[in-house]
Parts: structure tokens; C-alpha cells; sequence
């Protein structure tokens, strides 16, 4: 069986010194992506802003102007339409109509019979009316407030606070970062979104947690070693296993991002994204930050019950 | 370590069989799945509308609008009572739940709140020195009127639906005035929601012919009376018509419906049929009424209204009013499924087409095959043999996500399809935990079997810790999320909660029995 190494036997990366140039990174990348997040916005899809969005086949290729021209007709307001993977796809957005549900309603008839003969078929029909979008966004919100509170009770009751803080920043960079990359790109920010910025919560914590794990562990083991130097040592320690994990993971998103659909595909990026700053944030950001939020060997003592369970 | 009891080993197995058991009838078709005997497991993973194609619809009861109609109903009867009294009032008229009366002579407020409280039982009726007197819905009253009003709009909704020929919709309440409508298989629900959207509350009225028709155009309209537009305004028909207000007759007492042709003009028709109330009503009207127009309304509209030749005694009837075919046939349904105590209205709709459902379907395989495969390659390069072992762990994985997925009916959608593709690329994340320390221990001189017996108890915690992380996420976006997203938080977590399993347990017991097989002296990992 041929083997190879991605990861020398023993790596040696000086994380902690370089500590400075990561948190100059990582400010500049958190500052810019609310920069931008003011500025630009985000490309809220329908189930933030409510409106239509209809993706359809057309009976010939190249019909994008015909469609345009026939909805323009229909004083509908901002209509955007696209090619959707291919020429006889196109994918069309209606905003928000002024009035209530059934104007919405009316738009999506009033379109679907203007654009008649030219359809061969419809793929996807989505209207959210302004009730359901304003519900939907304020859900999105507490999904994602909530999340991070129960991972910053969860770390906080398995580890000690300066742990679940380092953790929460680096994991507000990550979040921060996601909708920086996406208000940059203008992709659509839509429930499917929400989700991946939920699970990137969740795979950059996991990764912080492998490495603290290994931080305590190494606290009570070595009881002199200066605190960079042992904090170091556990990035380095845990660095085969955090990029041979982040590599499959990868691997799999990689596969669903080029061949999962164009449905997905900002979905998909956005979790790749997240793998890769998560990645880099636990080692590069968390791990370094322990040095000052105040970590001593005390606390690690302290946590009596964690340190049973990890030296078992 | 190298001793694993045997109820535990047993134990392992059956669960894995189990996720298999489960999960064979997906590769079957549906007819085997269906022929298997009743003590295997049959059930195939129930597919989101968004892989399968169809329709979702949220509809909303506009309740205000049937306590709107109550209030009005009130004041009518009000009015009535009063006149009939020849008791004087002023500022009669409604706001919120209330509707309120003066009275102008104080004597005779008495009498006129006896006249006024037994009207409706939902209102309480209170008067007040100045001769004011209100009636407002009580609170019980109206929650009341408001379940029962979505209670019966479900149940109608549902016999609409039926007589659409669409196979196993949903229809259930959501929240207080809600209602969901999943319609498999249809993707373009137009008809749907065009049948959706008609009360078709149907009522028969006089014509009133005394009162100036031009007068009451321009806005004078008689009391009693009210100037209804024409449901189509063909050349040579009247625009609108001005009726009686008193139903006559009323559709709820039709007992039959069906789309047919006039014998004279062959123009298509709605053929009724009354139940015995309706029909003597019916009956008695026409009697009364032969040669004059007689209106049928539907939703607030006049389909037509044609004179009375003759007494209709029969108990049965025919619309026509310039319809299409179509028309026609939706008319009959409508008015054979009954009407809707309160109009809907559509707050959301989702709906995908076949094309779009298969081809959604087609490339998640291709997606989760490419990635399954991949990763396993790397697998088995990176870490040799114990590769192996923890790619037969993924491969049982993969299996009993489905077997889970199948056993508790949970819905596949596209981004569930994702969340099963992201569980290929971190359950892995177990083994590779516990294979670099592992490597660790090897490296740090202990022998083979204390390594790998301090890799497994060492990766444990790091391992629950991270994953529980994950699993919050997906419990808070099943709770929050709708629809497909809550899919993609089912097969993460499902996901998660069997790569434990097979990354924990299955590969200690695969390394265990290649342990006393081979008994190794070094370790190659």
C-alpha cells in the first residue's frame, strides 16, 4: 500500500509567533467583511425579502430577451432574469409586490400568462409573501443567536470561560467572515444560507475543541513548560488530524459543489468556505488567543472533571 | 481492549443488520419493497416535494373576514328590529368587534336592548346612560368562530383537492389560522389555487325591478337592495345587477353538482341539485316569482340571471352564464365540495417541477457517489489498513443513515441530500482522531495493542465533545428551519449520531479481530 504524508512526522510551525500577523489577518478580514456588509448589503434571496422566483425551460435556446421583453410589460417592478446552467434555462425573480398576499398572488399569474408559449416547462415556482418573508428572517436570526449561545454554554460547562471565549471569537470571526465573502461575491443569501452558516458554527467549534482538548491535556502533563511553547506544541500536535479532517471534508464539499447542481451550489460554496476559515481560525486565531484571555494551569486543575475524563 | 465481550459484539452486528434491513428496500422498486413479508421492513425514504416534484402551499383563513360578515349580519338584523318597532335611532354601525346604536328616546332603550341582545348569543350587549347601546363579540365567541372557521376551510380544502384527482395530499393546520397544503406531483398548481381561491359561496336572490336601476349606479342604492357586478361582462349583458339583499335560496343545501350542455345551444352548463329544504324553497320561490329574473351570485358576483319561465319543482336546476368548458367543470366542482366559510389566501408557495426533481435526484448521486469514493481513496492511501477499516465503517454508515432515514419516515430533500455528502467528508473525522493518536501513542514507544487501546479511550471525549457541537447546530435549525433546510438538519444529525457509532464501535471491533488474527509486533498507521 503506497503511503503519503501530507503533514511531516513531526510538524513545527510557529503558530504563537506568528501570532501577531494572524490577529492583523483575521482583524482586517473581520473589519472589512462588516465594511462591506454595511455598504454593499447582502443579496437577500426571496425568503428574506419576499417576492417570486420562477426558474423554467424554454421550448428553443437563447430566449432570454424575448422573456425580458414580454415582462416588462407587466409593470411588475425590478424583474431580474438569468441563464440558469444552460441556454434554455433561465431563472427569473420578481420582487415584492406593493399590497398584501394576493398581490404576490396576481404577479406570478399575471407572468406565468404573459410569458405563455415560450415555457416548455416550469421548474421551480417560489413565492413568498411579505408575512411569511419577514417571519422567515426573524427565525434565520434567532437560529443563528441561539446556536451560538448553547455552543458558548456547552464549551463554557466542558471547558473553563476563557476556553469558551476564545472559542465564540473565533468563532464571530467565522460567521462575520462567511457574510463578508458573501455581501463581496453578491451571492444569495437566502434559509439555505442560514443553514450553512449554521454548520460552519458547528465545524469550526469542533475543530477548536480537538485542539483545546489537547491544550488541557498538555497543561497537566507538563507542569513548567512556558505557556506559548505548550500551546504550540498542542496546534502542532493536532495538525495532522485537523487538516486530514478539513481535507475529506473538503474532498466530499468539492463533490457536491461541481456536481450536485446549480440549486446548491451557493450552499455548498459557502460551506467550503467555512471549512476553510474554521480551519485556520482554531489554529491560527483560538490557540493564540488563549495566551490572553488568562489560561494558567490553575484553571486547567480546576476542571477536575474534564481532565478525569481526557487522561482515562 | 482486545477482549470485547460478547453481547457487545452481538450487539454491534445486529445493529448494523438492522440499519441494513431497513435500508434494503431503497434499492428495491416499489412493488418488491411492497411484496416483502410483513416482518421485514418496507418502507422506502419518503422524498421531499422538492426531489419528487410537487406542490407546497401556506395557506392563510381570513377569519377577520368571516367576523366582519357576523358583525354586519348583526347590524342588519339590528336595523330590522328597530324599524319594525318604530323605535328611532341614530349612528347604527360597526367598528373592531363592536357594533354600536343610539337610541334617541331613552324611554325606549329598554325595550330596544331586549329587541337587540337575543340576536346573536357571541355578543354581549351593555348600554349606557346616554341611550348608546353596544354589542361586542366576546373573546370565547370569536376564538371559537376562529377554529371552527380553519376547521371547516381545511375540511373543504381537502374535498376540493380530492376531486382534483391529486394522490396523497397533505393538509394539515399550521398555527392558529394556517393551513399547509403539500400536493405531490403537481408542479404547476395554477388550477389548484385558482380553486383555492374562490369562496364559491352561492346564493340565489330577486331582481329588483321597482327601484331606478341608473339611480342606484350612480351610488344611490335602496335599502335592501345591492348593485352586484356581472362575473363577465359579454356584449349585450348588464354589468352589474342590482338584487335584493334576502337569500332566497342557498347553495349550502345543494346536494349535487356537475358540469353538462345546454340541449338548446349546447353551451356548456352547471346541472344542480337541491336537497328536500332546498328544493322546496326553491320551488316555492319560482312558483311565486314566474316571469321575473332571478340571480344566481357567486362570491359577490352574478353569473347570470335568468327570468323564470315556469315553477322549478323538481328540486333541480341549471346555471349557464358564457362559460368555458373549464369553467364549467371547476364551477361544479366547487359547488360540490361546498364553500369555504372564509376567503384563503396564499403566503407561500413552493413548487418544483419533475424535470427539476429528478435531475436533483440524478446529480445528488452523482455528488454523493463521487465523494463517498473519494474519500475513501484518501482514506485508504493516507492511513493503509486501518484506511480501510474505517472506510468499511463509512460505507456501514452511509448504509444505516439510510436505514435511519427509511425507519423513521423522516423526508429527503436536496439540501438533506448535502447534509449526507458533509457527513461523508466528517465522519471520518472519529477515525482520524483516533488513528493520529494512535501514531501518537506508536510513537511515543508504547506497544501496538496499549496504543491503539489508549487511542480509542483517549479520542472518545475529543470526539463527543466536537460532535455535540454539530449537533446543537442541527437541532437548532431543525427548530427554526422550514421545509428543506429541517431536512438537511435530519440527516446531519442522523448522520452524526451513526458515524459515532460505526467510527467508535464498528472499527474497534473490525481492528480488534484483525489484532487476534494477526497479532502484530509493529504497527503500520
Amino acid at each position: 500500500m503506497p503511503r503519503f504524508k501530507i503533514i511531516p512526522e513531526n510538524p513545527n510551525v510557529n503558530f504563537i509567533g506568528f501570532r501577531s500577523v494572524f490577529f492583523v489577518f483575521s482583524a482586517l478580514l473581520v473589519i472589512s467583511s462588516i465594511a462591506m456588509f454595511l455598504a454593499k448589503g447582502l443579496n437577500y434571496g426571496i425568503d428574506f425579502t419576499g417576492g417570486i422566483m420562477i426558474e423554467l425551460k424554454t421550448e428553443k435556446p437563447n430566449q432570454i430577451s424575448l422573456l425580458r421583453e414580454r415582462l416588462s410589460t407587466l409593470d411588475l417592478g425590478s424583474v431580474e432574469l438569468q441563464e440558469f446552467g444552460a441556454p434554455d434555462d433561465i431563472l427569473i425573480r420578481i420582487q415584492r409586490q406593493d399590497g398584501d398576499e394576493d398581490a404576490q398572488q396576481k404577479a406570478v399569474t399575471s407572468a406565468k400568462e404573459a410569458m405563455g408559449n415560450i415555457v416548455a416547462e416550469y421548474r421551480r415556482t417560489e413565492l413568498v409573501g411579505p408575512k411569511v418573508s419577514d417571519e422567515l428572517f426573524m427565525n434565520g436570526i434567532y437560529a443563528v443567536l441561539s446556536a451560538m449561545l448553547a455552543i458558548l454554554v456547552y464549551i463554557w460547562f466542558r471547558f473553563e470561560w476563557q476556553f469558551g471565549l476564545g472559542a465564540v471569537i473565533a468563532l464571530l470571526h467565522d460567521v462575520i467572515s462567511t457574510i463578508g465573502i458573501f455581501s463581496l461575491l453578491g451571492l444569495e443569501f437566502n434559509l439555505a444560507t442560514v443553514a450553512a452558516v449554521l454548520t460552519i458554527a458547528g465545524y469550526s467549534i469542533n475543530d477548536t475543541v480537538v485542539v483545546f482538548d489537547r491544550v488541557r491535556e498538555n497543561m497537566r502533563k507538563y507542569k513548567v513548560k512556558p505557556m506559548g511553547e505548550l500551546l504550540n506544541d498542542s496546534a502542532n500536535e493536532t495538525l495532522s488530524r485537523t487538516v486530514v479532517t478539513s481535507l475529506t471534508t473538503l474532498i466530499a464539499l468539492l463533490a457536491l459543489y461541481t456536481l450536485g447542481g446549480s440549486v446548491i451550489r451557493d450552499f455548498s460554496f459557502a460551506m467550503i468556505w467555512g471549512v476553510l476559515i474554521g480551519t485556520y481560525s482554531s489554529i491560527s486565531l483560538a490557540v493564540p488567543l488563549l495566551l490572553y484571555l488568562g489560561v494558567t494551569r490553575r484553571t486547567a486543575d480546576d476542571d477536575n472533571d474534564g481532565v478525569e475524563q481526557t487522561s482515562a | 481492549m482486545i477482549r470485547i465481550p460478547k453481547w457487545k459484539t452481538i450487539s454491534i452486528l445486529a445493529v448494523c443488520l438492522l440499519g441494513l434491513m431497513f435500508a434494503a428496500p431503497n434499492i428495491m422498486d416499489r412493488a418488491t419493497a411492497d411484496s416483502l413479508p410483513a416482518w421485514l421492513p418496507s418502507k422506502q425514504i419518503s422524498l421531499g416535494l422538492d426531489l419528487q416534484g410537487g406542490s407546497h402551499l401556506l395557506l392563510e383563513v381570513k377569519v377577520d373576514v368571516v367576523i366582519a360578515e357576523r358583525l354586519e349580519a348583526l347590524v342588519d338584523s339590528i336595523r330590522t328590529e328597530l324599524r319594525k318597532e318604530n323605535i328611532s335611532y341614530s349612528n347604527l354601525g360597526s367598528d373592531g368587534h363592536t357594533a354600536r346604536v343610539t337610541i334617541k328616546n331613552l324611554d325606549d332603550v329598554e325595550k330596544a336592548y331586549s329587541l337587540i341582545n337575543p340576536i346573536d348569543s357571541g355578543f354581549v350587549t351593555k348600554t349606557s346612560d346616554n341611550g348608546l347601546i353596544s354589542a361586542t363579540m366576546s373573546e370565547q365567541a370569536l376564538s371559537q368562530r376562529r377554529i371552527s372557521a380553519v376547521e371547516q376551510s381545511i375540511e373543504i380544502v381537502r374535498r376540493r383537492i380530492d376531486e382534483t384527482g391529486v394522490r396523497e395530499p397533505t393538509i394539515v393546520r399550521q398555527g392558529e389560522e394556517r393551513i399547509l397544503v403539500q400536493l405531490p406531483g403537481v408542479d404547476d398548481p395554477e388550477r389548484v389555487k385558482r380553486l383555492l381561491g374562490k369562496t364559491a359561496k352561492l346564493t340565489f336572490h330577486l331582481v329588483d325591478q321597482g327601484s331606478s336601476f341608473s339611480s342606484a349606479q350612480s351610488g344611490r342604492v335602496p335599502p335592501g337592495t345591492r348593485l352586484l357586478p356581472a362575473v363577465s361582462s359579454a356584449p349585450g349583458q348588464p354589468s352589474s345587477y342590482l338584487i335584493k339583499k334576502r337569500v332566497m335560496v342557498s347553495g349550502d343545501t345543494l346536494i349535487d353538482a356537475t358540469p353538462g350542455f345546454d340541449q338548446r345551444n349546447n353551451e356548456p352548463v352547471v346541472n344542480f341539485r337541491f336537497d328536500s329544504v332546498g328544493a322546496k324553497r326553491f320551488g316555492d320561490v319560482t312558483i311565486k316569482n314566474v316571469g321575473k329574473p332571478f340571480a344566481i351570485v357567486l362570491d359577490g358576483k352574478v353569473i347570470s340571471a335568468p327570468v323564470i319561465r315556469e315553477p322549478i319543482l323538481g328540486g333541480a336546476g341549471q346555471i349557464s352564464g358564457n362559460f368555458t368548458t373549464e369553467e364549467a367543470k371547476d364551477l361544479a366542482l366547487l359547488l360540490r365540495a361546498g364553500a369555504l366559510p372564509a376567503p384563503l389566501s396564499v403566503l407561500e408557495e413552493r413548487s418544483v417541477g419533475p424535470g427539476l426533481g429528478a435531475d436533483s435526484i440524478a446529480s445528488g448521486k452523482v455528488a454523493s457517489t463521487v465523494g463517498l469514493v473519494l474519500v475513501i481513496v484518501f482514506m485508504a492511501l493516507y492511513y493503509g489498513r486501518f484506511g480501510l477499516m474505517a472506510d468499511v465503517a463509512l460505507i456501514i454508515n452511509i448504509i444505516m443513515i439510510i436505514g435511519s432515514l427509511s425507519a423513521l419516515q423522516a423526508t429527503l430533500t436536496l439540501p438533506g441530500i448535502a447534509g449526507i455528502v458533509l457527513t461523508i467528508g466528517m465522519a471520518v473525522d472519529a477515525n482520524v482522531l483516533i488513528f493520529e493518536r494512535i501514531r501518537e501513542e506508536i510513537k511515543n514507544g508504547r506497544t501496538v495493542i496499549s496504543a491503539i487501546e489508549s487511542g480509542y479511550s483517549r479520542a472518545i471525549t475529543t470526539i463527543i465533545d466536537a460532535n455535540v457541537t454539530t449537533l446543537i447546530a442541527a437541532l437548532l435549525l431543525y427548530q427554526f428551519g422550514s421545509g428543506p433546510v429541517r431536512g438537511f438538519a435530519v440527516t446531519l444529525a442522523v448522520g452524526i449520531a451513526t458515524s459515532m457509532f460505526t467510527a467508535i464501535w464498528l472499527t474497534r471491533l473490525i481492528v480488534v479481530a484483525w489484532l487476534r488474527r494477526t497479532r502484530p509486533q509493529t504497527l503500520e498507521i
